[in-house]
């Protein structure tokens, strides 16, 4: 299924990570999963939070670039394998990935895949 | 060694009348053939006439980098274009460079008062002499290369770039003398040491350093380093170009070759002129230049003028080192730079917020220039590569604009502080002590 991302600039300034950590603690948000992609001058933090509306107002508030980016949220029984079957699948249809993170809560994980083409990848793995 | 005794060790008073006189000649020459220096001339009641010694140099209107863009890009040339035989150019604040036109004459004096410099130096026609400014528009290359030349040493036009190269060049060359920038120098010696290749490897005994401030400090350093005596050599590329001054032995303030370029000393607010040993900005006249002579041009450079006896022998005034600017011009690796510039190409790209800080440093001996700019909102991407792209994009506009690479990081929205009034673009954290 489609879900929404939290998409974060940070400067590499340290401490930045932080704030965004306590502004949404603060704001009671839970983050869910995450994930850092670096380059040598600046980061993106990508985040995955229940309420995205609420997040994206008070980090917008504290002068926080963020944007909001559509994902792919795909739930796969946590056992070996499962995750290589998803991706041969979108592999097989010519679908690229631009990045992947996964999260687990127990009994299942969590792939959040931002593929090149989302509408596509969504009627492949239906 | 002196190239030329007889102008560098003229009496005064034998200086002071050649000077008078080509004052005389160059102000009837501008006036003629420069409308911009006739108009001025005219608006100040003054006329070529009212000039006869070389103290009537006061009535006359001064010339700035302002006047030099307004009139972009021949309005102050004298000569007619046919008498033009080359060009070169240097950045300026609001992208239009400025350009100065050489007539054969003026290479020629070119040469003679790059060759005193290097004869100062103590090189000799038996010296192989690597020039390392950049060759191009820029006039150090060139500049420095036409004086090697006519002294009669090897030129080694090894330019700027590939030290690993230039430094085998040295070794098996014997090349024993360097111009080129105080940073670049230790650059060199850096490369040196990482190559594994020892002072006593090398034959380098003289080195002729310019195009950027340096310190007493930076001098040992090299010299120590690269086991050579380093010499200070002035000069700017709106005037000539390296070659305007340089030091002796005694290397007791840098001697101006005077009978071309007549220095004085203003106070930058008053424009008043300064006695000698009074500090404020550099001022020159071109004496005998046909291309683009200047009057009065201010350099905003900020220095003394020491007269009286050297014990080399020569006569000439000195000048003593730049302690500083009276402008923001920022001199990086030897190429100036105004924030102004970095300012334009920002605004025109619709990506960044028209917020910008420079920081200005010297990372292992060689300067570094940061661009800090903030992305606007709109623009901002999850996408890495679209934001490197954007990146990429400035990088690219400001190499072309500044001629250096400067290195840019993308900022947060708001969080490049804000100045009030004026806004402070610079952070200068060499420090030149
Ligand atoms: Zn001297």
């Amino acid at each position: 299924m489609i879900i929404r991302q939290l998409s974060i600039f940070l400067e590499n300034r340290t401490g930045r990570i932080n704030e965004v950590a306590r502004i949404l603690a603060e704001n009671g948000i839970n983050m869910q999963a995450f994930s850092m992609a670096e380059t040598a001058d600046f980061g993106l933090l990508r985040l995955i939070v229940p309420d995205v509306d609420k997040a994206v107002e008070v980090l917008r508030a504290a002068d926080i670039a963020v944007m909001v980016t559509d994902v792919l949220c795909v739930n796969s029984p946590n056992v070996p394998g499962a995750l290589s079957a998803v991706l041969e699948k979108l592999a097989a249809n010519g679908i690229f990935i631009e990045y992947m993170y996964a999260f687990s809560d127990g009994d299942s994980a969590n792939v959040i895949i931002r593929p090149n083409n989302i509408e596509e990848a969504v009627r492949i793995l239906s | 060694m002196i190239w030329n005794p007889n102008k560098e060790c003229m009496s005064r008073e034998q200086m002071r009348e050649l000077q008078g006189k080509r004052l005389q000649k160059l102000v009837q020459y501008v006036y003629h053939n420069v409308p911009f220096y006739r108009n001025k001339m005219q608006e100040m009641n003054v006329s070529p006439e009212d000039i006869v010694t070389i103290d009537d140099i006061v009535k006359l209107p001064f010339t700035t980098k302002q006047d030099l863009r307004d009139n972009y890009p021949y309005g102050l040339q004298a000569a007619p274009a046919s008498e033009i035989v080359r060009v070169h150019a240097s950045s300026g604040t609001t992208g239009n460079p400025t350009i100065v036109g050489y007539t054969r004459k003026d290479l020629a004096v070119w040469s003679e008062v790059m060759t005193r410099c290097l004869t100062a130096f103590g090189v000799t026609r038996d010296d192989t002499f690597s020039v390392s400014y950049g060759y191009g528009l820029f006039t150090g290359g060139l500049g420095a290369h036409y004086g090697v030349e006519n002294l009669g040493a090897t030129v080694i036009p090894a330019s700027t770039g590939n030290t690993e190269k230039h430094i085998r060049l040295i070794r098996d060359l014997n090349i024993t003398g360097i111009a080129c920038t105080p940073s670049y120098a230790l650059y060199l010696a850096e490369t040196l040491d990482k190559m594994g290749i020892d002072k006593s490897e090398i034959g380098l005994r003289v080195g002729a350093f310019g195009a950027e401030p340096w310190t007493e400090n930076m001098r040992k350093e090299i010299e120590s380093r690269l086991g050579l005596k380093g010499y200070n050599i002035y000069g700017l590329s709106e005037i000539m170009g390296p070659g305007v001054s340089y030091e002796c032995q005694e290397q007791n303030g840098s001697h101006i070759n005077e009978d071309h370029f007549y220095p004085e000393i203003i106070n930058p607010d008053t424009l008043e002129q300064l006695p000698y040993g009074e500090q404020g900005e550099l001022v020159f006249t071109t004496l005998t230049k046909e291309g683009m002579p200047l009057l009065r041009y201010r350099t905003k450079d900020l220095c003394t003028l020491m007269d009286g006896e050297c014990p080399c022998g020569r006569t000439s005034v000195r000048m003593g080192r730049i302690v500083g600017r009276s402008d923001d011009m920022l001199i990086i690796r030897g190429i100036n730079v105004f924030p102004s510039q970095v300012e334009s190409v920002i605004l025109e790209m619709p990506e960044f917020e028209p917020q910008y800080m420079l920081v200005v440093d010297r990372v292992n001996n060689l300067d570094t220039i940061q661009v800090q700019v903030e992305v606007r909102k709109d623009f901002f991407s999850d996408d890495i590569g679209s934001m490197l792209a954007m990146k990429k994009r400035l990088s690219d506009k400001l190499k072309s604009v500044l001629s250096i690479a400067a290195d840019v990081r993308l900022m947060e929205p708001g969080s490049i502080e804000r100045a009030q009034g004026k806004g402070k673009h610079v952070i200068d954290k060499r420090k030149l002590q």
